[in-house]
């Protein structure tokens, strides 16, 4: 790959200075999203999903902080900027999408006056242009008759509606990266369906890159094309999505898609991962699944690297499922 | 876990006995009364309606004993309203409840307290479901003690037996809700329903605010005290797979109404109605893989002023003119598998 | 069948941390606030201790003369084995030992009114709230009409039918006060009472009040705190009024209040003392009751937790 990819994190760690103590809620991440492609951030809540994408957008608010590492954007270290630079590029360069539409809308503004001050805050462009481009992001994530629907306020749209709403002006500029923390979670099966199907079709058409943070491993199998699985802080495993949903290499992988129901036979009790996610608090040193872990064994108590077993294939495991692939269920 | 695969295979119920929970024609409306400004600005002129909502339309339902029924349906079907009424903590504003084959509304007294007592509910929120101010102990242990289920001399005992049957250390009991994780809370609220020795449980969706991995821990813990305790339970989820995996029949709800139900098996292999097969098709599943999603179109109608006639027909794509005119009746289609559709009449 | 456990996450140190030990640790996070509470304390036991420690018995007619009347703070009795501190007033009264006594008063009728007040109102709120319908708006109508009216009117005319003593300015205060209470409780117990473990109460079959005062009286609890810490405050600044109008305690157990309105006359001929000193005790006590008010306010508001 020889084309500058539109957002490469190395090493990022960003801790917590809470009184109780110093939380590594991102300890040590790297990834890499090329330009129109679509990463999985998966975990569970705890996992340090959400605040790798806030750090992304420069939202980490104190006592966060990012504590070392770069953030590239197209080769930009996004954590060296300033307020101020890392402002224009927010809204504009890079957006972000979160599950709670009503974090990007403001309650008491029409859609319209909200869209068009978007457009201007960033580009100095004619009031009507502003307008037309705020009805065709609209029109594009599939809210019908856009002309009159920018004339209502946030609450007179249903849930489903407001999320396209907080999508479309996340479009407004045509950002290059879209971080996307959980959009879909609140939503209605159906109305799910219907935005990531949205979702899929911008993301192929208008070369965005992507960050998709969510819990639900189904929605990154249809949606995503890498993935990058997240336990206490840090990648566990990392790759192209049907290799690892396939033959995950990390047994943490391996027992979250082992105990999804429809990977097991009904009614027989679901393969289910013992104990609980260890608080970051009280992290010991060493793998940190190690106590959960079927394939434990006294080496782990030192952190393993994130190796490459495969070309492609990374995880973060001493005794990685390398046997024969025998179980795609 | 020993258990031979005959326990887990699909169980078949007989039509003929005595349901345990029955439900006939019940209703539930929730009205937002005017108040005095309101009625006088109505007097004056303005725009404003006593607003009616029919979160529950004429259900019927039938639970049999031993039996787990998944009730499935999207925000606002009215899911949750019925298996409050299920449970006893809500009223229905029309039609009937049978507990063993008797009505609900007739029981008085020790009968009426039996009859509540038996039906227990598992709620969705970890965190609103336990009282904050109260220890773990107090939590599971003050209904059996006000019922006379335990004494005070026995109290200890009881929790304990209690708490580990939910699988939590009674070690832990001395301490407060906001101590525990999601998972463990969900725990302390089954201990706590399974304390009154109830026979039959709502669980509201049960396991929706948990993580995945501790989602299949608590799934095994019902399924292994539906064994275990020979529990009955409606099972109420908008997860579909969670649904597929641990119910023996499942009903289908959309805007207050049952569209259709049928076991397991059929509604996943062969489901009538429109609305639950776009339903299926809407599921993210991980084997679908960089697949386009499939769409239903439109938006779910505000229950507040639902569709004429069949509620589904605006998004339908095989609606016709009968179903903007007139609500199809839940009909028989095949042995024990029932569908609201003028589309079979048709056929 | 064995049963697996689950071990909950192992507890750095095995205390159980109780809601009312993490409201103490919280609380202590404010230095105004404890400046506030070490105010208040001090001046709550000398209130307390006020008959062993105060150099005089200023209701004891016997010890005062009236030769001593209105020496100015620092003076010397005529017997000349005390010091008058803080002067004396027009009957020869130590000031010092008048306040110690008066605050005897104002925070026993500032305190007790609350607190009953408190109890009036939450059972009517909580009754509001969780009944509804027609109960509800009875009892909130009449809070709303009782809001309306200046609080210092209604408590004038019930003191002025009631007569004077200091149990009617507890009555006075309380029908001035429980209404607060009562919309408050209300507001909290109708978010609370929609709360699943109210749901979970209900479908255990316990009894009605059992879910009332132990399910949904200890989760209103917050705000009423809060509530009651500023009406006590606002009770005995009443009381003061009220005595300084000449309506509250009667004079022979004068109120810090009445001391300020005995002095008054004085003010401009220079002898400040007489009112002066029980007004720096009054505010004083007010203001450190407010300073823990506000950081409890703060405490204790969901809204405001991190």
């Amino acid at each position: 790959m020889t084309e500058t990819p539109t957002l490469e994190v190395r090493n990022l760690r960003t801790h917590f200075f809470t009184r109780a103590g110093v939380v590594k809620a991102v300890d040590d991440v790297s990834f890499t999203v090329p330009r129109g492609k679509v990463l999985g951030l998966v975990g569970e809540s705890g996992s340090g999903k959400s605040v790798t994408g806030f750090s992304v957008m420069g939202l980490v608010d104190p006592p966060g902080r990012i504590v070392d590492g770069q953030i590239l954007f197209k080769g930009q270290d996004l954590a060296k900027l300033s307020d101020e630079e890392m402002r224009k590029l927010r809204g504009n360069r890079i957006a972000m999408i979160f599950q709670d539409p009503m974090m990007t809308l403001n309650p008491v503004l029409r859609v319209d006056t909200q869209m068009i001050e978007t457009v201007l805050a960033h580009e100095k462009v004619p009031e009507a242009e502003a307008r037309a481009r705020a009805r065709d992001a609209l029109g594009m994530v599939g809210i019908p008759s856009p002309e009159e629907r920018l004339k209502s306020y946030p609450h007179q749209f249903s849930g489903g509606m407001r999320q396209r709403v907080a999508i479309a002006i996340a479009l407004l500029h045509r950002p290059d990266l879209i971080v996307a923390d959980e959009p879909t979670t609140a939503l209605d099966v159906t109305i799910q369906g219907q935005i990531l199907a949205e979702v899929q079709k911008l993301a192929a058409t208008t070369g965005t890159s992507l960050i998709w943070i969510t819990h639900d491993l189904s929605v990154v199998a249809g949606l995503a094309d890498d993935i990058a699985v997240m336990y206490a802080g840090k990648i566990v495993e990392q790759g192209d999505v049907g290799e690892v949903l396939d033959h995950p290499l990390h047994p943490y992988t391996h027992g979250l898609i082992g105990s999804v129901p429809s990977r097991n036979r009904r009614g027989e009790p679901l393969r289910q991962i013992p104990g609980m996610t260890p608080s970051l608090l009280s992290l010991k040193p060493g793998c940190a699944f190690r106590a959960r872990c079927p394939r434990a064994q006294e080496d782990c108590a030192e952190m393993p690297e994130l190796h490459a077993w495969m070309p492609g294939r990374l995880a973060r495991c001493h005794h990685p499922h390398l046997e024969p692939r025998e179980e795609a269920a | 876990m020993s258990a031979s695969l005959a326990e887990h295979a699909p169980r078949t119920f007989s039509d003929t006995e005595t349901p345990m929970v029955e439900l006939r024609g019940v209703s539930r409306r929730f009205a937002k009364k005017l108040d005095l400004a309101a009625k006088l600005a109505r007097k004056l002129g303005a725009d404003v309606k006593e607003e009616v909502v029919h979160a529950v339309d004429k259900v019927d339902l039938r639970v049999r004993k031993g039996e787990v029924v998944g009730l499935v349906g999207e925000s606002g079907c009215g899911k949750s309203t019925l298996g409050r009424i299920v449970a006893g903590i809500l009223p229905q504003s029309d039609g009937e409840v049978f507990w063993k084959g008797q009505e609900v509304g007739t029981l008085t007294g020790e009968a009426a307290r039996q009859s509540k007592l038996q039906r227990q509910m598992i709620f969705q929120d970890p965190y609103a479901s336990l009282n904050p101010r109260m220890r773990v102990a107090d939590i599971v242990g003050e209904a059996p003690l006000v019922h006379g289920l335990t004494r005070r001399s026995e109290f200890d005992t009881y929790v304990d037996d209690q708490m580990r049957r939910a699988g939590l250390d009674p070690a832990f009991k001395r301490r407060y809700p906001h101590q525990f994780s999601g998972g463990q809370r969900q725990r302390i609220g089954i201990a706590r329903a399974l304390a009154v020795q109830p026979e039959f449980i709502v669980c509201d969706e049960a396991v929706a605010a948990l993580d995945v991995s501790i989602q299949a821990q608590i799934l095994n813990l019902f399924m292994r005290l539906r064994r275990e305790l020979d529990l009955t339970y409606l099972f109420i989820s908008h997860d579909l797979s969670v649904v597929e995996h641990l119910s023996d029949r499942v009903v289908i709800m959309y805007l207050g109404r049952v569209v259709e139900e049928a076991p397991t098996e059929t509604i996943f292999r062969r489901a009538n109605h429109p609305y639950t097969r776009s339903l299926l098709d809407s599921v993210p599943r991980i084997e679908n893989r960089k697949r386009a999603f499939t769409v239903v179109k439109g938006e779910i109608p505000s229950p507040l002023n639902p569709p004429t006639g069949c509620h589904f027909h605006p998004r339908c794509p095989l609606a016709f003119d009968r179903c903007k005119a007139e609500a199809p009746a839940l009909r028989e289609v095949a042995p024990g598998h029932r569908s609201a559709c003028h589309l079979n009449d048709a056929a | 069948m064995s049963v697996a456990l689950q071990t909950p996450a192992a507890p750095v140190r095995d205390r159980v941390e109780t809601p009312f030990r993490r409201f103490i640790s919280e609380f202590a996070e404010s230095k105004l606030a404890l400046l506030g509470l070490a105010v208040f304390t001090v001046i709550a036991l000398v209130a307390i201790l006020a008959p062993w420690i105060a150099p005089q018995n200023p209701y004891d007619l016997a010890v005062l003369d009236i030769m001593d009347g209105r020496l100015e703070p620092g003076a010397r009795n005529g017997a000349d084995d005390m010091t008058y501190w803080l002067g004396t007033d027009d009957q020869g009264r130590d000031m010092l030992s008048a306040i110690m006594y008066g605050l005897r008063i104002s925070l026993a009728v500032g305190a007790g009114s609350a607190l009953l007040a408190a109890i009036v109102g939450a059972s009517l709120g909580l009754l509001a709230a969780y009944v509804g319908g027609r109960t509800d708006s009875a009892i909130m109508r009449v809070v709303d009409l009782q809001l309306s009216f200046p609080a210092i009117l209604v408590a004038l005319m019930i003191l002025a039918f009631l007569g004077k003593s200091v149990m009617n300015v507890v009555i006075a205060i309380v029908v001035v006060e429980w209404a607060y209470y009562a919309r408050t409780v209300r507001g909290t117990a109708l978010v609370e009472r929609r709360r699943e473990y109210i749901e979970a109460a209900q479908c255990l079959a316990l009894p009605t009040h059992r879910i009332l005062f132990r399910h949904l009286l200890p989760n209103c609890l917050p705000p009423l705190i809060v509530i009651a810490t500023m009406q006590v405050a606002r009770a005995i600044a009443l009381e003061a009024t009220l005595s300084f109008l000449g309506l509250g305690v009667p004079i022979t157990e004068p109120s810090l209040g009445l001391l300020i309105a005995n002095g008054y006359e004085y003010m401009l001929s220079g002898k400040y003392w007489i009112s002066f000193y029980p007004g720096i005790a009054l505010l004083v006590t007010i203001v450190s009751i407010n300073l823990m008010g506000d950081h409890l306010r703060d405490v204790l508001n969901p809204r405001l937790k991190k």
